[in-house]
């Protein structure tokens, strides 16, 4: 019993309330702009901000529930889950719910629920497992990470086919990050890195046409405006347009009217930019950099190596997620669909963010040695 | 169970690699800003602008043009409600059934319409595809406006010339801007489409004329959907021009033409107001106003007579004996004679071994000046001529009016010419000859002048010697007021009042005498005053045994003839130039009679 005592007072005063305070102003925040692109005078009552609201709930039920079971349980039951989310994906590909052309979606009565966003979390677990499994003494080379790489490989087709190729994506940008933090080799690396560029015409000849004209339209927006350039160009219009200060809250042109595309999905970072303006923007991106530099806190400070490579993992994938999305906004990156942690609507998306703080702070709570 | 002391160590072992990651991680974020910076910051007023242009849609709202009315304050052209056939691509059901009955009906070529919407901006916007609608297909459209779904009709403002062709040349036509005159005019607000002032007074007072274009803001959606008005700058009407046409006297005065081509200018000699203003053939305005038709247009240009051309300022005609008031001015000024000098006529003057005829064969016998500029005797003339030489009498021309243009307020008056000795040195490169004075003395020879030019050098014999500028706008109508145009003086006549008075009674006599030549401008009850002109259109030489009514039309002679009444006071003096009508007495004289006579019996 005193044991006990001693254990959740410890947890408690472990816990990062900055790391956690941040993540739920941005959902607020998030929150606030999904209602603004509601604003478009259409008519219809604007569902999506309270939809949002009751999965940040859930999102806040799911991060409890990681955080109250130690990552070490999770770390043993990994395989479990990998296996399990495979066959799901393999379900999803033969009788998923097909929405605009992507078999993405698992049903379960009304809900829909998008497993490729589990699935980050789950590969975080599964590859901190290998990792931590597979403690090589010395440098790793190439031929130790092919495990990995197959462990990886597997979801990253599914998930490729459905067609997310922005999840794929950063699945693989995870593996990539995380085996950098094994004492791989710096040969080894970059033949890594080498053969993944090489491999880059391959991947050009795998694409299918509408995803090499974003590629090709964002080099060169203007040579189709109203195609596949549009999202572009008017996304920057939105961004650039808010200048300083921003138009205001429900207040921005570009959202307002439609002009700005997959607004409260994707595209919601425009949508603030442009209400909010460049000092609205940097303190969202400021405040991502505080959740980030949270997470490498977590890192270093992690009791243990497969702490460590978890929350190597997770911080990856959420500094992925907002270097992707923000640069594809402004026009940096190729539009892909990835949405901004605690900002895009979606639920999927929510409860993974949220799942993967709860798994940073779980690992923080259970920093120190003797605690179980 | 692993060991502690190795584990613990595992994030010291990779402090390098975290230091790594996390150098990326902040550059990355930084990169980020730097990007929002850059669009947020740098480029924000650009990207405003395209955020307006995509919110904003600018519907330009078209200024009214002025009004113009004549001296009598009548509405002498407005503006009156024009059709225009427009096509919403987007609502069009059935596109080729549609589309060939609009191309057959409308006669527009089924090309032109799929390129038009080709290349319209939008499928939701309307091209127009024909202006100014005739009463039958406007008709057309309000009957099956349920059949063609997409077509409609609007209605903007279109040039009325009340009175058709009536001074046209004077009026002048509005007609859609062209691509040179667009890019003349850059800075200024007009776009392709617009009509503009193409001549007569819709040209010179453009600017007057024209108002302002008023815009629509209206904020539309992604769609294209018009949401809410943001703001409406109404149009500025345009400013109403009262002319000193007398459009009554006008339209009498083009009935006078009927049949003929030539030229009239009525000036009020009083001030130098222009009350009509004639040149046939003419054409008529309103066919320009939705745009020419390329017959119409095709027609006009090719005309031999030149239906486009207005003669009372652009036709350059020998004055024939009309001149003999300058050479009589010259000589009594010079002093080359009195008006008691009397000089025989024989019916011929000789010059060397040239002879020089007078027009009557026979000769006039002794001939003072008063009877010389009655009966019109060349002899007299060549004689007063021969001793003034040209130089002196050219002096007299010019400062008369002749040669220079009178600047009145149109566009393209042509100076015509007046020539010296020192002119053919420099234009032919041969010394003037003696005998040229003699034909310039009586009008021929180099001479040209316009009806303007002898229209007002007759007004202001008229007035006692003040040449005015001829003014065709009285009044300007703005917003803010009325701008009277004032009547200015260009200059006076070199002719002491003895000799204007001498030159003005022998005028009287032109029209009155018994043996006057320009009896037919006689008028009962009015005292009219006058001098014919007969303008030989090729040396006397060839045409001297032929009537001229036997020569082929365009070797006849120009009739000309100036007048002023009532003699007393006068408010009225003409010029009238028939083309090809032979003698100037029995053509010209005439009209100028009967234009007078309206004039001043229904004043």
């Amino acid at each position: 019993m005193n044991n006990k005592n001693i254990f959740s007072s410890r947890l408690i005063s472990n816990f990062d309330w900055i790391l956690f305070g941040l993540t739920i102003v941005i959902s607020v925040i998030g929150v606030a702009a999904i209602y603004s692109t509601g604003g478009a005078g259409n008519g219809e009552p604007n569902r999506t901000f309270i939809k949002q609201i009751y999965w940040i709930l859930l999102g806040l039920i799911g991060m409890t529930l990681i955080l109250l079971v130690d990552y070490h349980l999770l770390e043993r039951f990994t395989y479990i889950f990998y296996i399990a989310i495979i066959i799901i994906f393999i379900i999803i590909a033969l009788t998923g719910k097909s929405i605009s052309g992507a078999r993405r979606w698992l049903s379960i009565g009304q809900l829909t629920f998008q497993p490729s966003e589990i699935a980050k979390i789950i590969l975080i677990i599964t590859l901190a497992r290998y990792f931590d499994d597979r403690n090589i003494r010395g440098a790793y080379q190439i031929r130790n990470l092919a495990v990995p790489f197959i462990i990886v490989l597997i979801p990253v087709i599914l998930i490729a086919k459905q067609p997310d190729l922005g999840t794929a994506v950063i699945l693989f940008f995870i593996f990539v990050s995380m085996s950098f933090f094994m004492k791989i080799n710096p040969k080894s690396f970059s033949i890594l890195i080498g053969s993944f560029v090489l491999s880059l015409p391959l991947l050009w000849h795998f694409m299918k046409n509408y995803q090499r004209n974003r590629i090709l339209t964002l080099m060169n927006p203007q040579t189709d405006p109203l195609g596949s350039g549009y999202h572009i160009i008017q996304s920057k219009i939105a961004i650039g347009s808010g200048g300083y200060a921003g138009k205001g809250f429900m207040s921005g042109t570009q959202s307002q009217l439609n002009f700005l595309p997959e607004k409260h999905t994707d595209f919601i970072f425009s949508v603030f930019a442009e209400e909010m303006g460049f000092i609205g923007a940097t303190l969202l991106i400021f405040a991502y950099l505080v959740i980030l530099i949270k997470g490498i806190d977590v890192i270093y400070h992690a009791r243990d190596r497969s702490g460590a490579l978890m929350a190597i993992g997770v911080v990856s994938m959420l500094t992925f997620h907002i270097i992707f999305n923000i640069g594809m906004t402004t026009g940096i990156f190729p539009v892909v669909g990835i949405p901004l942690p605690f900002m895009s609507y979606g639920g999927s998306s929510l409860m993974t963010n949220f799942m993967a703080i709860g798994l940073l702070l779980n690992i923080k709570m259970r920093r120190f040695k003797g605690i179980d | 169970m692993r060991i502690g002391g190795r584990e613990q160590n595992f994030s010291e072992t990779v402090k390098g690699r975290i230091l790594i990651f996390t150098i990326l991680i902040v550059t990355s974020i930084l990169f980020l800003i730097f990007r929002l910076w850059y669009l947020q910051i740098i480029k924000s007023d650009e990207l405003k602008l395209l955020a307006e242009n995509n919110r904003v849609r600018t519907i330009p709202l078209k200024a009214y043009r002025g009004k113009i009315f004549d001296r009598n304050n009548k509405e002498i052209i407005n503006s009156r409600p024009s059709f225009n056939l427009l096509l919403t691509p987007e609502d069009v059901k059935e596109p080729e059934r549609i589309l060939s009955i609009i191309a057959s009906r409308f006669k527009i070529d089924m090309d032109r319409i799929k390129m038009e919407i080709k290349n319209s901006h939008a499928l939701f916007q309307p091209v127009t595809l024909k202006r100014n609608l005739s009463r039958e297909e406007v008709a057309f459209i309000e009957e099956h406006r349920i059949d063609l779904p997409g077509v409609f009709l609007d209605i903007e403002p279109a040039r009325n010339y009340v009175h058709e062709e009536a001074a046209s040349h004077i009026f002048g036509y509005v007609g859609e801007i062209t691509k040179l005159q667009l890019d003349n005019l850059r800075n200024s607000d007009y776009r392709l489409g617009d009509l503009i002032g193409q001549y007569g007074i819709e040209k010179r007072y453009e600017s007057t004329l024209k108002g302002k274009r008023g815009s629509k803001y209206i904020e539309v959606d992604a769609t294209g959907r018009e949401l809410k008005v943001l703001r409406e700058v109404k149009p500025d009407f345009g400013y109403n021009l009262y002319l000193t046409i007398d459009i009554e006297l006008q339209k009498e005065a083009e009935g006078l033409f009927e049949g003929k081509n030539g030229a009239l200018v009525a000036i009020d000699p009083r001030d130098g107001s222009i009350l009509a203003m004639v040149s046939k053939p003419s054409f008529n305005p309103n066919f320009f106003a939705g745009g020419v038709s390329k017959e119409y247009w095709s027609n006009l240009t090719a005309d031999n007579y030149k239906p486009l051309q207005n003669r009372a300022i652009q036709g350059q005609y020998p004055p024939g004996s009309v001149f003999k008031i300058i050479t009589a001015t010259a000589g009594l000024e010079e002093g080359v004679i009195t008006p008691a000098t009397i000089i025989n006529c024989p019916g011929f003057f000789k010059l060397g071994k040239k002879t020089y005829r007078c027009w009557k064969k026979s000769g006039h016998g002794k001939m003072d000046l008063q009877n010389a500029l009655i009966q019109s005797c060349d002899v007299f003339f060549y004689t007063v001529g021969f001793r003034l030489g040209v130089d002196r009498l050219s002096q007299y021309a010019y400062s008369s009016g002749l040669g220079n243009s009178t600047d009145i307020d149109l566009e393209g008056e042509k100076a015509g010419l007046i020539p010296t000795s020192d002119w053919k040195e420099r234009a032919k490169g041969e010394p003037w000859v003696a005998g040229e004075t003699l034909s310039v003395s009586i009008g021929q020879s180099f001479n040209l002048v316009t009806p303007i030019q002898l229209a007002n050098m007759i007004s202001a014999v008229a007035n006692g010697g003040t040449i005015f500028k001829p003014r065709i706008v009285y009044k300007i109508e703005t917003e803010s007021g009325v701008n009277e145009v004032k009547p200015e003086i260009k200059g006076k006549l070199a002719a002491a009042q003895k000799t204007l008075d001498i030159i003005r009674d022998s005028l009287r006599g032109v029209v009155s005498d018994a043996r006057g030549t320009g009896r037919a401008a006689t008028i009962s009850g009015i005292v009219v005053a006058g001098k014919t002109g007969t303008a030989q259109v090729i040396k006397m030489k060839e045409s001297e045994d032929k009537a001229d009514e036997d020569l082929p039309y365009e070797f006849r002679d120009h009739a000309w003839f100036v007048a002023f009444a009532p003699y007393e006071n006068p408010t009225i003096a003409v010029a009238v130039l028939v083309e090809h009508g032979g003698h100037g007495g029995s053509a010209a004289a005439p009209i100028a009679g009967r234009l007078i006579k309206k004039y001043l019996l229904t004043q």
